[in-house]
């Protein structure tokens, strides 16, 4: 944990001077006439963010903030496997969303999530996939009127089936 | 006297059956469209907006009214059982709503929220019926230094909100802040923090993107994390019984957040530029200084989910008032609001008193019987939003990353920023394992496009003399106590230091 403090502070400066260069892009002073410049607002905050991570750091080193003080590692290997089981399942569901529509990427996200993680049967995995993306569509399609992505053309046979139920 | 009568007339017009079944079917819609993660009351208010026009216009409004009041109630039920702030005005409720139901108490957490949000709203339209023009007058007189000063105190209360690593919550509230400025410059529009040149940023990060990131991904991934996905559920079967005493504790528990919120919620919501969502911070940041226990805010206190919802409530009332008196809306909600009276041929603003009487009073009558309603309905549902929290974790975590993921797409309608809310919840899980304080950061979001403007027009009124804020009659008091009060914790840390100082020598 006292690695990832001092590592996390580190990031943290440089995406703050990051963001002070690109604040600088548009003026930073006071212009006579039009008050602030369009960059001052973000560029004087980087500026803080900045200072704050250069006091984050101090505290590291006198070992005052509970991080600092700890040796136990910032994720242990479960921990990592775990994460990257779950995390890895939300990007999957995410790049499947232009692939297979919303619907499709909710079904297979559900069925990975509730069979394979949750360790639930086969059954109740199925309808819980299945019936969620149903449930969402007449929701969010027919009664919000909220348009969700349908994916590759391949899926139109059903998206024309299920917008003939609703329009 | 006068008042009571023609508010009695309203009252009549809005228990006559259509207004009557209006308001159940608007306030029962809300509920639901406020619980959604992704959805508030300006989405319902806007889809059936065009439904309005097969009934009178009185009818229309009142329908339109009543969907704004259940949203509010609803908001805080998915920061309650999911964790996620369905609405910007429902994030200071995740902070206690969310451990609450944690512990198993989430029956309490909704019944303080259903009593509170009531009371909240009962207060704000007694305070309308009798003052909205006087209240009007007094909105009117808030311009950008009086908003920026308000908008200071609020992040004052923010440093009171994070841990006590004072640097860690500056740097929240500031990154924030930075994160909303990014998009275009308000006052130029010149594009500004176009982050790695990718033009999607020219769209700006909106807040909810970044409270999913947090509160739906981050809080999920975190929660399986600590407990290897574990979890146990400890939350009780809802009997009559058990809600008959959650409401008692509701009340004792949580009286003083109440009266704070209703207040301070009216008085915030009346501010054209302000609204629910820096009148529920404010009242939790308040609700928090003032209470004997403030270490108990964060960890599940009663008076932590009273404090915000009360205010929400109130505001959402609050923020009617610049509508109907001066034509100017609180919030998006009453812009939509506003441009439905406007389709139906009635003016907002002064003469509307006088000229539409019988309008404006039927739906200030109709307030007093949707926050009624709401309150009824709110407490009917609750079992079954408990019994939504009685699934099996292992089925409820994979439901909320659906929701999230859903519900972010549904607000925004652009793949980026489900990728955005993908890496704020990663990003989240890292700052909080190292105890980064992050409701600031969301906050300030939410109150930066209010913040910045204000304080370039200030400055730019007093050609950039910063004294602006310290020497008018309302933003001076202002500004001053919002200085003490982001002093404050630095000063207690120091007293805290010095014993240990002394023990160390």
């Amino acid at each position: 944990m006292r690695y990832g403090e001092i590592l996390t502070a580190g990031v943290l400066a440089l995406f703050s001077i990051y963001l002070m260069v690109k604040s600088a892009e548009l003026p930073i002073g006071f212009i006579r006439g039009q008050g602030p410049g369009g960059g001052a607002w973000p560029f004087w905050l980087s500026g803080i963010m900045l200072i704050c991570c250069a006091m984050i750091a101090l505290n590291w080193w006198r070992r005052t903030s509970p991080p600092s003080q700890s040796d136990e590692p910032f994720l242990d290997g479960h921990g990592w496997r775990t994460i990257g089981l779950v995390g890895g399942g939300l990007i999957g569901f995410i790049v499947l969303i232009e692939i297979i529509s919303m619907y499709g990427a909710i079904a297979v996200f559900l069925f990975y999530y509730l069979w394979f993680l949750g360790r639930h049967s086969l059954r109740l995995s199925l309808i819980l996939s299945l019936s969620t993306p149903l449930l969402f569509f007449f929701f969010f399609e027919g009664m919000m009127r909220i348009t969700m992505p349908t994916g590759m053309s391949f899926t139109d046979p059903v998206f024309d089936f299920l917008y003939d139920i609703i329009y | 006297m006068e008042i009571l009568g023609l508010l009695g007339d309203g009252m009549l017009i809005a228990l006559q059956p259509l207004n009557l079944l209006l308001i159940f079917a608007g306030v029962t819609v809300g509920l639901f469209i406020g619980a959604m993660p992704g959805l508030g009351s300006v989405n319902g208010v806007a889809i059936l907006l065009p439904i309005t026009f097969l009934v009178p216009p009185s009818g229309a409004i009142i329908f339109l009214a009543a969907i704004y009041y259940g949203a509010m109630y609803g908001g805080a039920i998915s920061s309650v059982t999911l964790g996620i702030p369905g609405a910007s005005t429902a994030v200071a409720t995740t902070f206690d709503g969310r451990p609450l139901a944690m512990k198993g108490r989430a029956s309490l957490a909704l019944v303080t929220a259903a009593i509170a949000s009531f009371i909240g709203g009962s207060v704000a339209n007694i305070i309308f019926t009798g003052f909205a023009p006087v209240l009007a007058s007094v909105a009117l007189s808030f311009g950008p230094p009086e908003i920026f000063a308000l908008m200071l105190l609020a992040f004052a209360t923010f440093v009171g909100l994070g841990s006590d690593d004072i640097p860690k919550t500056i740097f929240s509230i500031c990154l924030g802040l930075v994160l909303g400025a990014i998009g275009f410059d308000q006052i130029s529009g010149a594009p500004r923090l176009v982050l790695f040149d990718i033009n999607a940023f020219l769209q700006g990060i909106g807040f909810l993107v970044l409270a999913i990131g947090v509160y739906g991904i981050g809080e999920m991934l975190w929660t399986i994390e600590q407990t290897r996905g574990e979890v146990e559920n400890n939350t009780p079967k809802m009997t009559a019984r058990g809600m008959a005493s959650d409401a008692g504790e509701a009340i004792r528990e949580g009286w003083k957040g109440t009266a704070i919120g209703s207040f301070l919620g009216f008085f915030v919501g009346i501010l054209p530029a302000a609204g629910a969502t820096p009148a529920s911070l404010m009242a939790y940041g308040v609700a928090k200084m003032t209470s004997r226990k403030p270490e108990q805010f964060g960890r599940g206190s009663v008076d932590g989910i009273a404090a915000p919802e009360a205010a929400n409530n109130s505001a959402s009332t609050g923020s009617m008032l610049p509508m109907l008196t001066l034509g100017i809306p609180g919030s998006p909600t009453t812009a939509i609001l506003l441009g439905g009276m406007v389709i139906w041929g009635l003016v907002p603003g002064p003469r509307l008193f006088v000229d539409e009487s019988e309008f404006v009073w039927g739906l200030i009558g109709s307030f007093y019987i949707s926050n009624m309603a709401a309150l009824f309905i709110n407490l009917a549902f609750i079992p079954v939003f408990i019994w939504m929290l009685r699934m099996p974790f292992t089925i409820l975590a994979p439901m909320i990353f659906v929701l999230s993921i859903v519900g972010g797409y549904a607000a925004t309608r652009d793949m980026f920023d489900i990728w955005l809310i993908l890496i704020f919840g990663f990003g989240a899980l890292v700052l909080r394992r190292l105890d980064y304080p992050l409701a600031p950061a969301v906050l300030a979001i939410v109150l930066g496009p209010i913040a910045e403007p204000t304080l370039r027009q200030s400055l730019l009124l007093s050609s950039g003399d910063p004294m602006i804020f310290f020497t008018r009659p309302v933003a001076g008091p202002i500004t001053i106590i919002a200085i003490i009060l982001i002093l404050l914790p630095a000063l207690k840390l120091l007293r805290r230091k010095k014993p240990a100082a002394v023990i160390g020598e």
